[in-house]
C-alpha cells in the first residue's frame, strides 16, 4: 500500500507533446468530418489535412528551445534533432499531399482514409523521433508502420496492391517482432526501458554481458528490415513498384527521416556503449547495401524499381554516418536523411506530375524526349537525378561530401573509397534517365498533364536541390546543432 | 589589388549569361546574338587579368576570400597565378570562337547548345580560380554535366555511348580526388590548397594520395592507358564540344597536376616520377603510331592530342631528375615552363585543327580522310590556314607549336639523354601523321566531283580560323608575352616541389 501512495499519479507535463496532441485530435476530428462530407466537397478532407500539417508546425517550432524537454516520466522528449526532423517530416507529407491529389482522385483513391492514415503515420514518425523509451520508440514504430500497411493496400482493386500490402505486413511484423525480441533483451541485462539509463548502464561494467552482443543482432536486423538495408531489402522493391505511386512517394520520403530518428535513438542513445559490436555489423550492412541497391538499380526497366533500388544503396549510405560513432557522423547522417527525403520527394513527384488519367508514367520509357515535351520538367528532374548521383553542384552531393567526410574522420578511409566506387556505379543509371530524356527523342505526342500547384511545388522541389546545394550552410548548421550538445 | 572582383565576375558572368540564353527558348537568333554578347563580354573581362597581373609578384593575385560552408570551414577562395590566368584567357577565348563556330552548324535547340557552352566556361574558369579545395571540386565535377549534355544532344552516331563513356571514365577519376582532398581536410583542418602546400605528410600518406591524384588527373589529361574515353568523346561531340575538350578540358587534368599532385606530395612524385615519365613517353610514341592509321580526321586529331598532352606531362615531371643532377632550379624551370607553353600553344593548334575539321563536316558530313582530296583547288584560303596549324602541330620553327615542345626536348637532355631522344621522336612522328595527313586531304586530286567544287571558307569561319593563326604564328615568334608571366609563378611553385614534405624534414 505504502508503494502505492508513494507512486502517487502526477500529471505529467504536457506541454513537450503539443505538437503530437494536435495532430492526434485533428486526425480523429478529420476522421469524422470526411465520414460526414459529400464526395464533391472531399476537397475539404484535404484542406483540413494540410492545415493541421501547418498547425503541427507551427506548434513545433513555438515551442522550441535548445535545451532538451523530457516529460512523461522520461519516455518522452522534445530537442533539437526531433523537432528539425518533425518540422522537415510535416513538409515532406505536405507535399506529397499536393503532389498526390490529382493523381489520386483520376485513380478513385481520393477519400478521407488517404489522409487520415497518412496524419497517423505522421504521428507514428513524430512519435518515433521524439522517443526516450524502448516502449515510445516501438510504440511510435508499430503506428507508423500499421498505417503504411493499410495505406498500401487503400487500392484495394489492384491485385499488385494487395500482393505488396500483405508482403508488407508479413515482413514488416516479422522485423517489429525481431526487434522487439532484441529489445526485451537489452530490457532483460539492463533492466531499464529508458533510453538514458539504458546508455548509462551500457557504458558501465554490464557491457560485457555476452547476451547483449545477441541483442544487438537482434536488434539490428529488426533495423536493417525498416530501413532496407541489404541482405534484409527484399520487400522494398516489390512493395514501392506494387503500391500506387501516390503511397510510393509516401514511404519513400518521410519514414526515412524517422528511420534514422530510430537508429539514433537505439543505437547512439541507448546503446552507444556497444559501439564496438553494431558499427562492425553496420559497416557489413552499410557496404552489402551500396553494392547491391547500385548494381541492381542498372537493370531495372520501370522507374519506381529503379528508385527502390538507389533507396537501398542510399540506405547505405546514410549508415555510414552512423557507422563511425561520432556526433560528427550523426549529424552527417542527419543531413544525408533530410537531403534525400527531398530529392526522392522531387523524383517520385515527377512520376504523380506526369502520370495520367490511366497511365503510369513510371516506365523508363516514358521520360524519353522529355526535353522535347518541357524543357523545364526535364531540366528539374536532370537536376533531380545528378543530385542522387551525387554530383556538384546539387544537394546531393553534399550529402556524400558529409558522410564521407565523417567516415575519413574516423579512420576509415577504405569505407570512403569503396562508397564512392559504389557512386560511379550508381551514377549510370541516373545518368541514363538524364539520357532518355535528352538524347531520346519522344515516343508519343499526348499532351502533358497540366500539373497546376503540384508543377509548382515540384520546380520548387528542384530549384531547392539547386539552390541548396550551392549554399547549404543553413542545413548542416541544423543538423550539426543537433548533435552538439551531446544529443 | 582591384575594386572588382574580376574573377567571381569572370566565372559568372558566363553563368548567368548561359541562364539567360536558356530563357530565350526557341527564339534561335535571339540565342545566339544573348550568346555573342556574353562571351564577348567575358573576354573582355579576363583581359584585365592580364593587363593587371603583376609577374614579380610570387604568391596568388586578384583574390577573393569569403566564408561559403563554414561547418568544414570551405571558403570561396579565389586567385590566379600565371599559370592558371593565362589558361583563363584561353578559355574565354576558346568559347567565344565556339560561339562563333556554331553559329549556323547548329540547328538543333540553339538556346540549349549555347547556354550549355556559356555555363561550362564559367565552371571551368572557376576551376582554375579555385583555391580552395572543395571548391575546385564542386567546379570540377559540375562542368562535366555540360560537356556530357553537349556531346549527347548534339553528337553523332554513337553520342549516347560516348556521353556515358565520357562522364563515367572522369567521373571515376575524379572520386578518388574526392577522397584525397577528405583525408587532406582530416590531416589539416582546412579545405584551402595553399595550406596542404605546407603540411607534413609520411611516405605512406604521400604514396597513397600520389596515387589518388594521378588517377584523377591522368584521366582527364588522358594519359595512357586511361586515354580510351577521348577518341570516343571526340569523335562523337560536336564541332564546339571538340574545340572546348581539346583546348580547355584536357589542361585541367594538366592544371590538376600542377597545383594539387607536384607541390603537395613532391616526395612521393620524386620517388614515382618515373611512372608518370613512362606514361608520357608511351603516350608520345605508341599514340603517335596508333594516330598514324587512323581512317577518321577527328580521331587522329584527339589521338595526336594524347601525344602532345604527353609532353606537358613529361615537362612537370622531368623536374626531379633535373633537379637532382643540376641541383639548380633553373633547368627544371624551362622544363616546367615549357610544359605550359605546350598546354597554351596546343590549346590553340587542336583547336584550330577540330574547327577545320568541323568546317570540312559542315560541307560534306563526313570526317573520313579517304573522303576528300585536292581541297587546295576548290579551298585555297582553308587550305592555307589548315597547312599552318599542321605545322604548328609538328612543332615547326616560328609557330606556337615549337617552343614548348623545344623547351621541354631541352630540358629533358638535362635530364636523360635516353628520355630526351625518346620524346624528340615526336618531332619524326607527329609530322608524319599530320604530313600524311595534309597530303591527303589538302592535295592529290579530288575523290568526287563535289569535293571539287567545294566552297571556301565564308567570312565567319575565316576570321575564327585566321585569329587563331594569328596567335600561333605571335607566340611562335615571341613567346616572351606568355613566358614572361609564368617565370615568378613557375619559380615559387617549384620551391614548394624540391622542398620535402615528410614529418621532420
Amino acid at each position: 500500500m505504502e508503494a502505492v501512495a508513494s507512486m502517487a499519479f502526477q500529471v505529467p507535463d504536457m506541454t513537450p507533446a503539443l505538437p503530437e496532441i494536435f495532430v492526434l485530435t485533428m486526425a480523429c476530428i478529420i476522421l469524422v468530418v470526411d465520414v460526414f462530407l459529400p464526395e464533391r466537397r472531399r476537397a475539404l478532407t484535404y484542406l483540413l489535412s494540410l492545415a493541421t500539417l501547418a498547425g503541427a508546425g507551427i506548434l513545433t517550432l513555438a515551442l522550441h528551445e535548445a535545451e532538451p524537454r523530457v516529460t512523461f516520466g522520461g519516455s518522452f522528449v522534445a530537442d533539437t534533432m526531433a523537432d528539425v526532423l518533425k518540422v522537415f517530416i510535416y513538409l515532406v507529407v505536405a507535399t506529397v499531399f499536393v503532389y498526390s491529389r490529382r493523381y489520386l482522385a483520376e485513380r478513385g483513391l481520393f477519400r478521407g482514409e488517404f489522409f487520415t492514415l497518412g496524419l497517423f503515420a505522421v504521428l507514428g514518425m513524430m512519435v518515433m523521433v521524439s522517443a526516450r523509451s524502448l516502449l515510445t520508440l516501438y510504440l511510435g514504430l508499430e503506428l507508423l508502420s500499421l498505417s503504411l500497411y493499410a495505406m498500401v493496400a487503400l487500392q484495394r482493386d489492384s491485385a499488385r496492391a494487395a500482393e505488396a500490402a500483405m508482403k508488407y505486413f508479413v515482413l514488416g511484423a516479422l522485423a517489429s517482432g525481431i526487434l522487439l525480441y532484441g529489445m526485451s533483451v537489452l530490457y532483460g541485462v539492463a533492466g531499464t526501458l529508458d533510453l538514458a539509463e539504458l546508455g548509462a548502464q551500457l557504458s558501465g561494467p554490464a557491457a560485457r554481458d555476452p547476451a547483449l552482443v545477441y541483442a544487438t543482432v537482434f536488434v539490428l536486423v529488426g533495423l536493417g528490415f525498416k530501413l532496407g538495408a541489404v541482405p534484409f531489402h527484399m520487400w522494398v522493391p516489390d512493395i514501392y513498384h506494387g503500391s500506387a505511386t501516390a503511397v510510393t512517394v509516401f514511404i519513400g520520403t518521410a519514414p526515412k527521416m524517422a528511420g534514422f530518428a530510430l537508429l539514433i535513438r537505439l543505437l547512439a542513445e541507448g546503446m552507444q556503449g556497444l559501439h564496438v559490436h553494431w558499427g562492425q555489423l553496420l559497416i557489413v550492412l552499410a557496404v552489402l547495401s551500396m553494392a547491391v541497391g547500385n548494381v541492381v538499380a542498372i537493370a531495372q526497366r520501370n522507374l519506381k524499381r529503379m528508385l527502390a533500388y538507389s533507396a537501398i544503396a542510399h540506405a547505405g549510405y546514410l549508415l555510414l554516418g552512423i557507422v563511425t560513432g561520432s556526433a560528427e557522423g550523426y549529424a552527417a547522417s542527419m543531413f544525408y536523411v533530410i537531403v534525400y527525403a527531398i530529392m526522392s520527394l522531387g523524383a517520385f513527384g515527377m512520376i504523380l506530375l506526369l502520370s495520367r488519367q490511366g497511365f503510369e508514367a513510371d516506365h523508363l520509357e516514358d521520360f524519353k524526349g522529355l526535353n522535347e515535351r518541357s524543357p523545364w520538367l526535364a531540366f528539374i528532374m536532370a537536376v533531380l537525378m545528378f543530385s542522387m548521383a551525387g554530383i556538384p553542384p546539387f544537394l546531393g552531393f553534399w550529402a556524400k561530401f558529409t558522410v564521407l567526410q565523417a567516415v575519413v574522420r574516423a579512420e576509415l578511409v577504405w569505407l570512403a573509397v569503396v562508397g564512392v566506387v559504389f557512386a560511379i556505379v550508381g551514377a549510370y543509371y541516373y545518368l541514363r534517365v538524364v539520357k532518355l530524356m535528352y538524347f531520346d527523342r519522344p515516343q508519343g505526342s499526348a499532351p502533358l498533364p497540366a500539373g497546376g500547384e503540384a508543377r509548382f511545388l515540384v520546380s520548387v522541389n528542384g530549384l531547392a536541390v539547386l539552390l541548396l546545394g550551392i549554399y547549404p550552410t543553413g542545413l548542416m548548421a541544423l543538423c550539426a546543432g543537433s548533435f552538439a550538445a551531446g544529443g | 589589388m582591384n575594386a572588382l572582383p574580376l574573377l567571381s565576375l569572370v566565372i559568372w558572368v558566363p553563368i548567368a549569361g548561359g541562364v539567360a540564353v536558356l530563357a530565350a527558348g526557341r527564339r534561335d537568333a535571339l540565342a545566339r546574338w544573348l550568346a555573342l554578347g556574353f562571351a564577348a563580354a567575358t573576354l573582355l573581362l579576363s583581359l584585365p587579368l592580364y593587363t593587371g597581373f603583376d609577374p614579380a609578384v610570387r604568391g596568388m593575385q586578384f583574390v577573393e576570400d569569403h566564408a561559403w560552408i563554414e561547418a568544414f570551414n570551405i571558403r570561396y577562395h579565389l586567385g590566379v597565378d600565371g599559370i592558371s590566368m593565362l589558361l583563363i584567357l584561353l578559355t574565354t577565348y576558346s568559347t567565344l570562337l565556339v560561339v562563333v563556330a556554331g553559329w549556323d552548324s547548329v540547328r538543333y535547340r540553339v538556346s540549349q547548345y549555347m547556354g550549355a557552352f556559356l555555363i561550362m566556361e564559367g565552371l571551368m574558369i572557376g576551376v582554375f580560380a579555385a583555391l580552395d579545395a572543395a571548391l575546385f571540386y564542386v567546379f570540377w565535377e559540375a562542368m562535366l554535366i555540360p560537356m556530357f549534355l553537349i556531346i549527347g544532344i548534339w553528337g553523332g552516331e554513337r553520342r549516347v555511348y560516348s556521353a556515358i563513356k565520357f562522364f563515367l571514365y572522369t567521373f571515376l577519376g575524379s572520386v578518388f580526388l574526392l577522397v584525397a582532398i577528405l583525408y587532406l581536410y582530416f590531416q589539416s583542418d582546412s579545405f584551402e590548397i595553399l595550406d596542404y602546400h605546407r603540411l607534413a605528410l609520411t611516405q605512406t600518406e604521400q604514396i597513397l594520395l600520389f596515387f589518388a591524384f594521378l588517377l584523377a588527373f591522368a584521366v582527364k589529361v588522358p594519359m595512357w592507358p586511361v586515354h580510351t574515353w577521348l577518341p570516343d568523346a571526340h569523335v562523337e561531340a560536336p564541332t564546339g564540344g571538340s574545340v572546348i575538350l581539346a583546348a580547355i578540358m584536357l589542361k585541367l587534368g594538366a592544371y590538376g597536376f600542377v597545383r594539387f599532385l607536384l607541390p603537395i606530395v613532391p616526395d612521393a612524385a620524386s620517388q614515382l616520377d618515373w611512372v608518370v615519365i613512362a606514361l608520357s613517353l608511351i603516350a608520345i610514341v605508341y599514340i603517335a603510331l596508333v594516330a598514324l592509321v587512323q581512317e577518321d580526321m577527328k580521331k587522329l586529331i584527339a589521338y595526336s592530342s594524347i601525344a602532345h598532352m604527353g609532353f606537358a606531362t613529361l615537362g612537370f615531371f622531368l623536374v626531379f631528375s633535373i633537379f637532382e643532377r643540376t641541383g639548380s632550379l633553373e633547368g627544371a624551370a624551362l622544363g616546367f615552363e615549357g610544359a605550359v607553353v605546350q598546354l597554351i600553344s596546343h590549346g590553340f593548334i587542336s583547336g584550330a585543327l577540330f574547327l577545320c575539321v568541323g568546317v570540312l563536316y559542315d560541307r560534306l558530313h563526313t570526317r573520313r580522310i579517304a573522303d576528300y582530296g585536292g581541297i587546295a583547288k576548290p579551298m585555297p584560303i582553308f587550305a592555307t590556314l589548315l597547312v599552318l596549324f599542321a605545322m604548328g602541330n609538328v612543332g615547326l620553327p616560328g609557330t606556337s607549336g615549337f617552343v614548348g615542345e623545344f623547351m621541354v626536348v631541352l630540358s629533358a637532355f638535362r635530364a636523360d639523354f635516353w628520355i630526351a631522344f625518346v620524346a624528340a621522336t615526336t618531332l619524326v612522328l607527329g609530322a608524319a601523321y599530320t604530313l600524311w595527313l595534309v597530303k591527303r586531304v589538302v592535295f592529290g586530286t579530288a575523290p568526287s566531283e563535289r569535293v571539287a567544287r567545294l566552297p571556301d571558307v565564308n567570312l565567319r569561319e575565316g576570321m575564327v580560323l585566321g585569329s587563331l593563326a594569328v596567335l600561333v604564328l605571335l607566340v611562335g615568334v615571341w613567346p616572351d608575352p606568355v613566358v614572361d608571366v609564368l617565370h615568378g609563378s613557375v619559380e615559387n611553385l617549384l620551391q614548394h616541389v624540391v622542398r620535402s614534405k615528410l614529418p621532420g624534414a
